[in-house]
């Protein structure tokens, strides 16, 4: 098993290698570069600068030095775990990312709880009692659901979180604990604003969630082991949770992985929207703006946790089904 | 109602009575009558077997007993009174879900092994996990306890190396194996009445005697009633006391094995008796199942071999030999 794993992390280094080219080569394709916004601007306010003093700006970016050069010493720093400085947000990129990937975690642990809190009784229910009413009331809303784009969620949730409780719904936090320390208050600030996102990017897994768990659970139900098993007198619930569930639930266990890089890249429009302080808008407006560092930080971290994502959806899914364990 | 029961009361010699049943299916095609009047009696400590060809109800026949028929399957008619050792007989059918004796029923008074080894065990619990389980479910022992019971009734069927086939799972397991680790499943909690529906069907021929040699062994000596489903008039003939023929979700005939083979009364019974080789009268042409009763699917005790007519008959080696083929 040790083994199998230092081969995979082993065998995902040159693949890492040879991304971290692409994307630096990408994050360079564009005309101009982080100077060149600002430049923009202040000439614009009439400032003239000389080219002497715009070759300074640009050599202590190293923008003057070759790109080979420039790849290395930005690839050798990141190895060594010191991603840049982000010119946009004037912090250093660790520190940007560190913060905001810490509340990307949070929502995106607590949706997925939340989606499987509302998907899998909904899912099971309807199976169990496929074709009854409430089997098709839960598909109609499911559909609904489904259909619905986050975003366009987001801003009703906020409408009508407006207009009933007259509390405005952006962000983490209410104003005045904005920039406040952590303590209990402020966590519990912070608990009554994280419903919303939760509830709203959960929302956008649950219907596919559901069908899914739906069809997978009615292929099984009638599976010869289930009928065995109660056969063999096994009482109504614990069959349905050991048997057909637990192996229905499989697919399930293996989609924890690609969790990963979705905390980089998830929900970036929901998260815009609701004014979240998580990674997707930064990822966003460091693209927009080239803030090479912050861009090209995120984006290898976003190729590492796929990679580390699939290899830990492998692990799960060896570890939940014996029968991939023993292949 | 009661009336009804007292007149029909349990024979004492009995441990089963079907009397009418009657199973409906509901499809999209409409209502399938799956079985119709079915009435037949198992006698206690012996060996009844149901034969009939494909799609005559011997299964789902299996599954009322069992109290297994789900949705879109309902029972319309009829009774199944049981008679466990050691406690009052009752209505199987009358039992309301909630009624502790619809547990006990299953797998521990009465339990099945199934045609398909291959998909009758869960393929993410192990071996020793679903056997001990069947323990657990009816016995206040501890997971310890179950488990050693499970072992000794998996060596019983011919399990060895215990420690670590038990913490196998079943995909590690041949087709015969599973069989086997099944029947242990099935017998470990010594229930009166075992019901094998076509136990063997699934399995290699020389898998296929071992295992009728293992479940007619266990018979013997756990004194237990079996209900034996099967396709094969050859293994009625070697295993079965009575014999219930089947055909088209009804009863044809009842009776001993000696009854129904040597004086069969309805023409398919003829058909099939007809069809094995050591009952026939000697020197009279055997007819084929086909012959008789038309086309069905009923298989053979030994391979079809063709004659000079175009129709086919099954012979075991000896009696090729005996005819000069070859
Ligand atoms: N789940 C089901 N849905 C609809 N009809 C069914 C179902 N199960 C059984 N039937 C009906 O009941 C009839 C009897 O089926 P059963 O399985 O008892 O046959 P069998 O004698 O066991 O056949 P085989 O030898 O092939 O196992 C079938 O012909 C079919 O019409
Ligand atoms: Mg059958």
């Amino acid at each position: 098993m040790k083994t199998y794993i230092a081969k995979r992390l082993l065998g995902a280094i040159p693949t890492l290698i040879f991304i971290s080219m692409i994307v630096f080569v990408v994050i360079q394709l564009p005309p101009g570069d982080i100077v060149t916004s600002p430049l923009d601007r202040m000439q614009s306010q009439g400032v003239e600068l000389s080219s002497e003093a715009i070759q300074n700006l640009r050599a202590q970016y190293n923008l003057d030095q070759p790109l080979p050069l420039q790849y290395l010493s930005w690839i050798t720093n990141f190895v060594t775990g010191d991603m840049g400085y982000s010119y946009l947000f004037n912090r250093p990129v660790n520190e940007l990312v560190g913060e905001r990937i810490g509340y990307t975690l949070l929502i995106t642990l607590s949706a997925l709880l939340f989606t499987w809190a509302v998907a899998i009784p909904a899912g099971v229910y309807s199976a169990v009692r496929q074709y009854s009413l409430g089997d098709y009331a839960l598909t109609t809303v499911m559909l609904v659901g489904l259909a619905t784009p986050s975003f366009l969620l987001a801003l009703i949730v906020m409408y009508f979180g407006y207009e009933w409780f007259g509390i405005s719904i952006g962000g983490l936090f209410s104003p005045e604990y904005r920039d406040a320390p952590w303590s209990l208050a402020r966590a519990g600030d912070f608990l009554s604003h994280l419903w919303i996102p939760m509830v709203v990017v959960g929302l956008g897994g649950t219907a596919s969630t559901m069908r899914i768990l739906r069809a997978n659970l009615l292929d099984e139900l009638n599976k010869p082991y289930v009928i065995t098993a109660r056969a063999k007198g096994v009482k109504p619930l614990k069959l349905l949770v050991k048997y057909p569930l637990r192996i229905a639930i499989n697919p399930f266990i293996s989609t924890i992985g690609f969790l990963l890089p979705t905390l980089i890249s998830g929900e970036a429009i929901v998260s815009i929207v609701l004014n979240l302080p998580t990674t997707g808008p930064a990822l966003v407006q460091a693209l927009i703006n080239q803030d090479m560092y912050l861009a090209g930080s995120f984006l290898m971290l976003l190729t590492i946790l796929t990679i580390v994502g699939m290899l830990i959806s492998d692990l799960l899914l060896a570890w939940a089904d014996p029968r991939i364990r023993y292949e | 109602m009661s009336e009804l029961k007292s007149q029909d009361a349990i024979e004492s010699d009995n441990i089963l009575q079907v009397r009418n049943l009657a199973v409906e299916f509901h499809t999209e095609t409409g209502r399938t009558k799956a079985l119709q009047g079915v009435s037949f009696d198992v006698p206690r400590g012996q060996v009844t077997a149901i034969i009939g060809e494909s799609g005559s109800g011997k299964s789902v026949t299996a599954s009322a007993i069992m109290r297994l028929i789900q949705p879109p399957g309902r029972v319309t008619a009829g009774s199944i009174d049981f008679a466990p050792s050691g406690s009052e007989p009752y209505d199987v059918l009358a039992l309301v879900d909630k009624d502790s004796r619809l547990e006990q029923l299953r797998g521990d008074h009465i339990s099945m092994v199934f045609q398909e080894p291959m998909t009758a065990l869960a393929p993410v619990y192990t071996v020793g996990n679903q056997v001990a389980e069947a323990i657990l479910c009816h016995r206040e022992v501890s997971k310890k306890v179950a488990w050693d019971e499970a072992a000794n009734m998996l060596q019983r069927v011919g399990i060895d190396d215990l420690q670590r086939r038990m913490q196998q799972y079943p995909f590690e397991f041949s087709g015969g194996m599973r069989q086997r680790v099944v029947i242990a499943m099935a017998l470990v909690c010594q229930p009166d009445l075992l019901i094998c529906d076509e136990p063997t069907t699934a399995l290699d021929v020389t898998i296929q005697a071992e295992i009728l040699t293992l479940i007619r062994q266990l018979k013997g000596e756990l004194n237990n009633s079996v209900l034996f489903i099967t396709h094969d008039i050859g293994v009625v003939a070697q295993l079965a006391d009575h014999v219930v023929v089947m055909q088209g979700g009804r009863v044809l005939e009842a009776g001993t094995v000696r009854q129904v083979l040597k004086q069969p009364m309805h023409p398919y019974s003829k058909g099939l008796m007809a069809a094995i080789p050591g009952l026939a009268p000697k020197g009279q042409r055997l007819a084929t199942v086909a012959s008789v009763v038309g086309a069905t699917d009923i298989t053979t005790a030994y391979p079809l071999t063709r004659l000079a007519d175009g129709r086919q008959i099954s012979l075991s080696p000896s009696q090729l030999k005996a005819f000069g083929h070859e």
